[in-house]
């Protein structure tokens, strides 16, 4: 074969499949085998399954991390659907503040919407409690957020917006004409809802319900801030706990299994209910909808609406900027509580949070280019068919997907705490988990952007006498852009709030803000957990900011319908 | 020697053949067409000229040197080529100026050079006063013109066209053909275009190549090909025929119910067995009465089955003796008949087409 003659696009192919074996595969592997290896030896053996699964205390944390999923799920259903329902469907007022609040619980982390609830709902000290007491003068007050209600109330509180995403989606699909369809043949408006409009959404609830589910059982940094103290046991927890010195990877990996599976199958079953044919009618383009209108029962739905962002973002948020910048934060909203010096102690003199906020963003802005760039690279040699096998490579590619992250991060530490890849101790190794981690993300956005490009305009600059990667530059770049820079955010956002995955690999000099704060937690210092939390939403917001005004209104939504 | 010459190219998708085996030859400066029904392989072949697709077998060559093979293939950027695509394929990134100009900054022209050849190639195809738009700001017969400018700008070595002129309404498209026979005759590029309409291939070609089901039926003149069609696809795809099975029995053909002296037929010699002829509606003439005897043509008694009158000419269906064949005439307006008069049938055996495959179905 001659050069001249020869596709350069071969080492392009083979430097991906270095990277995802690289990212996804060895580390997925070695969780695998490592669950089957001694711990000493390296021998192949069982014992690591009859440690995790020989004591009833880690059993019990698997039922409790079900009932905790299920029950999670099933707040957010009550929490989001009628949520959804009045902004897609009445004439219920303030719909732009509802849909602002829906974007602040968004942008706050769930770890420290823990750490306001704590604040919140601590047993005695909790401003609720508080509060409680001051009106009616009882010794105690009811509320206690480390217990399971607690801990079911805060993790719904950040996933329940996948509910009112996903469901306000379907019903924005769904034409007022379908409906009157219903209602010609005589169906009151109730029956139609209950017939017609309630059924054609199911698909898109019981996939975000799915999707509430699987964040639930999932996830560290609330179980850790609350169920830890509340001495509640759960997967993530005790996969914790394994790692707890002496590390025993081999056992966490073996316990890690019917996290994975569950996920993977949960997904499966999520993307089988979407793609469900007999719903066509939720992805063509809606006819016209009309609104319902509520009369007096409007304010009641807005009073509705007001009341659950008050407890996942208004109160949160109230809480976490009155500690922030307190001397105490017990002492209450008075001016002379009010002090710059958290704020000023951890941006300024605090070496370690100084090193942190700048790891968090330069983490994030780098793990967000790189998952970009693969994802792209990826997506675009899939479409233009330039490799054999390219569709695995795809797969591959979403495979973090249903990985969640702490099962990730002990891929990763069993995958590259010794040679030939010794990373753990530098930063590479979270900069890369965190590019695995939302690979899936950056893969999904670069997908519907390149096929959004007609092939045949790479085809021209070719044929002109251009090369594929003048066409890359010239063509495909400029057309890319908006929607990159787009597709960068949704990645860098969660990979510099990331704590899951984080939290097993981290080292003394490659602290992130989340692993701070996680770790400041015992100190029970909230003034400063507090600050921490707030340069992160910061971060944050002027991240969304610049996403909202480059990408428009739909800039999170896309991110959570990728999910 | 010709400039471009595709030697028994074929390209398959999996199970699918998609260019079986094809041959053909351009002189330089000559344009023909691939005519042929939609998915018959006409865009595989064109993107195997270009070289976007490896060929499965066979070469393609230009000016003698082998370009594609399926050993290895020159990119397409190395060839020289232009093509116009289905879609224009115009850069929306870019204003009308700078797509046509893209071909020659790669070359690396001289900045005034390429000024000066965007200026005139914008006005030979009348987008001057465009030159500063976007392309969403333009219709699509001019997106259609710069995607025209901006191939024929870089004098490529091959001008490719596929189904250029499919997107857009009747009128334009007629006024389009003969723009792209105009361009033609003004550069001379030599020009495979690609279409299914056998109007634009016989407006704008020297030669057409019919291809079906991924093989080039036959290769002629636009007159030629209608005169005198080989296949039975070739007859039936480009304008209405007869189709006429007979067979050869000693010094006639008998076709149904008649026969004609075997004398008659230019390929005499080589007929024998089972043969099939097309005959165009326009080659038959009615007449009330018997026609006089001539050298040329032969006579058969028939009768009108069937009349419609179109306007511009009459269409009859007409039988034969009392044959099942029923053969299609054109007439003249004034050619009038009525359904189950008798009439006779001239027809002359010279204008009839000796179909080479597909004989005796
Ligand atoms: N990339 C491809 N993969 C598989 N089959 C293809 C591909 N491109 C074309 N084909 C098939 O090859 C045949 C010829 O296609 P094409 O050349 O596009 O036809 P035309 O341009 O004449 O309409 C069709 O049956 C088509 O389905
Ligand atoms: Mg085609």
């Amino acid at each position: 074969m001659r050069w001249r003659h020869l596709d350069k696009s071969v080492f392009l192919w083979l430097l991906l499949v270095a990277a995802l074996l690289v990212l996804v595969i060895n580390p997925l592997a070695r969780l695998v085998w490592s669950s089957f290896q001694d711990g000493a030896t390296g021998a192949v053996t069982l014992d690591n399954y009859l440690a995790a699964y020989g004591r009833w205390r880690y059993l019990e944390a698997l039922v409790n991390s079900l009932v905790l999923g299920l029950a999670v799920a099933a707040v957010c259903v009550v929490f989001g659907v009628p949520m959804a329902w009045a902004v897609s469907r009445t004439d219920m007022p303030g719909k732009g503040l509802v849909w602002a609040a829906i974007l602040g619980t968004f942008i706050m982390p769930s770890y420290l919407g823990a750490v306001a609830w704590i604040l919140l709902a601590g047993p005695n000290a909790g401003w609720l409690n508080r509060v409680y007491m001051g009106l009616t003068g009882a010794a105690a007050g009811p509320f206690n957020i480390y217990t399971m209600a607690g801990l079911v109330l805060v993790i719904a509180c950040y996933s329940f917006p996948y509910m009112f995403v996903f469901t306000r989606s379907a019903l924005d699909l769904i034409s007022s004409e379908m409906e009157d369809a219903a209602t010609t043949l005589g169906a009151g408006v109730l029956r139609t809802t209950l017939r017609v409009t309630l059924p054609l959404t199911l698909p898109a609830m019981m996939a975000a319900f799915i999707v509430a589910f699987l964040e639930a059982i999932a996830l560290f940094g609330v179980p850790a801030l609350i169920a830890l103290p509340g001495r509640i046991q759960l997967m993530t927890t005790t996969l914790w706990q394994f790692f707890e010195f002496p590390p025993r990877v081999q056992v966490a990996a073996a316990y890690a299994m019917p996290l994975l599976s569950i996920t993977a199958l949960l997904f499966w079953l999520q993307q089988r209910l979407i793609a469900r044919k007999g719903y066509v009618a939720l992805t063509g383009k809606g006819g016209e909808r009309r609104v319902v209108r509520l009369g007096a029962w409007r304010w009641v739905m807005l009073g509705y609406c007001l009341f659950i962002t008050s407890l996942s973002f208004f109160l949160p948020m109230v809480v976490v900027l009155q500690a922030a910048f307190a001397k105490a934060w017990g002492r209450g909203f008075s001016l002379d509580n009010l002090t710059l010096a958290n704020l000023r102690f951890v941006i300024v003199d605090q070496p370690i949070t100084r090193a942190a906020t700048v790891h968090t963003f330069v983490y994030g802005g780098v793990s967000a280019a790189l998952a970009l760039g693969l994802a792209l690279a990826i997506a675009y040699i899939v479409h233009r068919r330039l490799v054999p096998f390219g569709r695995a490579l795809s797969y591959v590619a979403m495979a973090p997907f249903v990985i969640p992250g702490i099962v990730l991060a002990i891929g990763f530490y069993a995958a590259y705490t010794s040679p030939p890849l010794a990373l753990y101790g530098t930063a590479w190794i979270l900069i890369l988990a965190f590019t695995t981690r939302f690979l899936p993300i950056a893969y999904a956005n670069s997908n519907a952007a390149i096929r959004a490009i007609n092939p045949e305009l790479e085809d021209a600059v070719r044929i002109l006498g251009g090369g594929r990667l003048l066409a890359l530059r010239r063509v495909v770049g400029p057309l890319l852009k908006r929607g990159l820079a787009g597709a960068f955010l949704l990645v860098f956002i969660p990979a510099t709030r990331e704590l899951s995955s984080a939290i097993f690999l981290y080292t003394t000099g490659t602290q992130v803000l989340s692993v701070l704060l996680f770790d400041k937690s015992d100190e029970g210092n909230f003034e400063y957990l507090s600050a921490i939390g707030l340069i992160l939403v910061l971060g944050t917001v002027t991240l969304v900011l610049a996403g909202l005004r480059l990408v428009g209104r739909d800039f999170m939504l896309t991110r959570t319908t990728t999910t | 020697m010709s400039k471009l010459a595709l030697r028994h190219l074929s390209c398959r998708f999996g199970s699918v053949t998609a260019v079986d085996d094809i041959s053909l030859e351009l002189a330089s400066g000559e344009f023909v067409s691939l005519l042929g029904p939609s998915g018959c392989g006409k865009t595989t072949t064109l993107r195997l000229i270009a070289g976007f697709l490896p060929p499965s077998g066979g070469t393609v060559e230009m000016d003698g040197d082998p370009i594609s093979s399926p050993a290895s293939a020159l990119p397409p950027e190395k060839r020289n080529m232009s093509m116009i695509f289905q879609s224009y394929a115009i850069w929306p990134n870019m204003t009308v100026a700078q797509n046509v100009a893209f071909g020659l900054e790669v070359r690396r022209l001289a900045r005034a050079e390429i000024r000066a050849r965007v200026g005139h190639i914008l006005d030979v195809v009348r987008l001057a006063p465009f030159r500063d738009r976007y392309p969403a700001e333009l219709s699509g017969g001019q997106q259609q013109r710069v995607a025209l400018a901006r191939a024929i700008v870089v004098q490529p070595a091959v001008l490719l066209l596929d189904e250029p002129l499919s997107n857009l309404d009747a009128n334009l498209r007629e006024e389009m053909r003969y723009e792209i026979r105009r361009l033609h005759d003004e550069f001379h590029i030599t020009t495979v275009y690609v279409t299914h309409d056998q109007a634009e291939a016989m407006v704008t070609s020297d030669r057409i190549a019919v291809m079906n089901q991924g093989r080039i039926e036959q290769v002629d003149e636009p007159r030629a090909l209608y005169a005198r069609p080989r296949t039975r696809f070739v007859a039936g795809f480009i304008g209405r025929t007869n189709f006429l099975d007979g067979e050869v029995h000693g010094a006639e053909v008998v076709f149904d119910h008649f026969a004609i002296a075997l004398a008659r037929f230019d390929e005499s010699p080589a007929l024998r067995g089972k043969v099939a002829f097309s005959l165009r509606p326009q080659s038959i003439h009615l007449h009330r009465q018997p026609p006089a005897a001539s050298e040329r043509t032969c006579v058969i008694p028939g009768r009108v089955v069937q009349r419609a009158y179109l306007g511009e000419h009459w269409d009859y269906a007409v039988r034969p003796k009392d044959g099942e064949l029923q053969l299609r005439v054109t007439a003249r307006p004034h050619e009038v008949f009525e359904v189950n008069e008798h009439v006779w049938l001239e027809v002359d055996p010279g204008q009839m087409a000796l179909l080479g495959s597909s004989i005796g179905t």
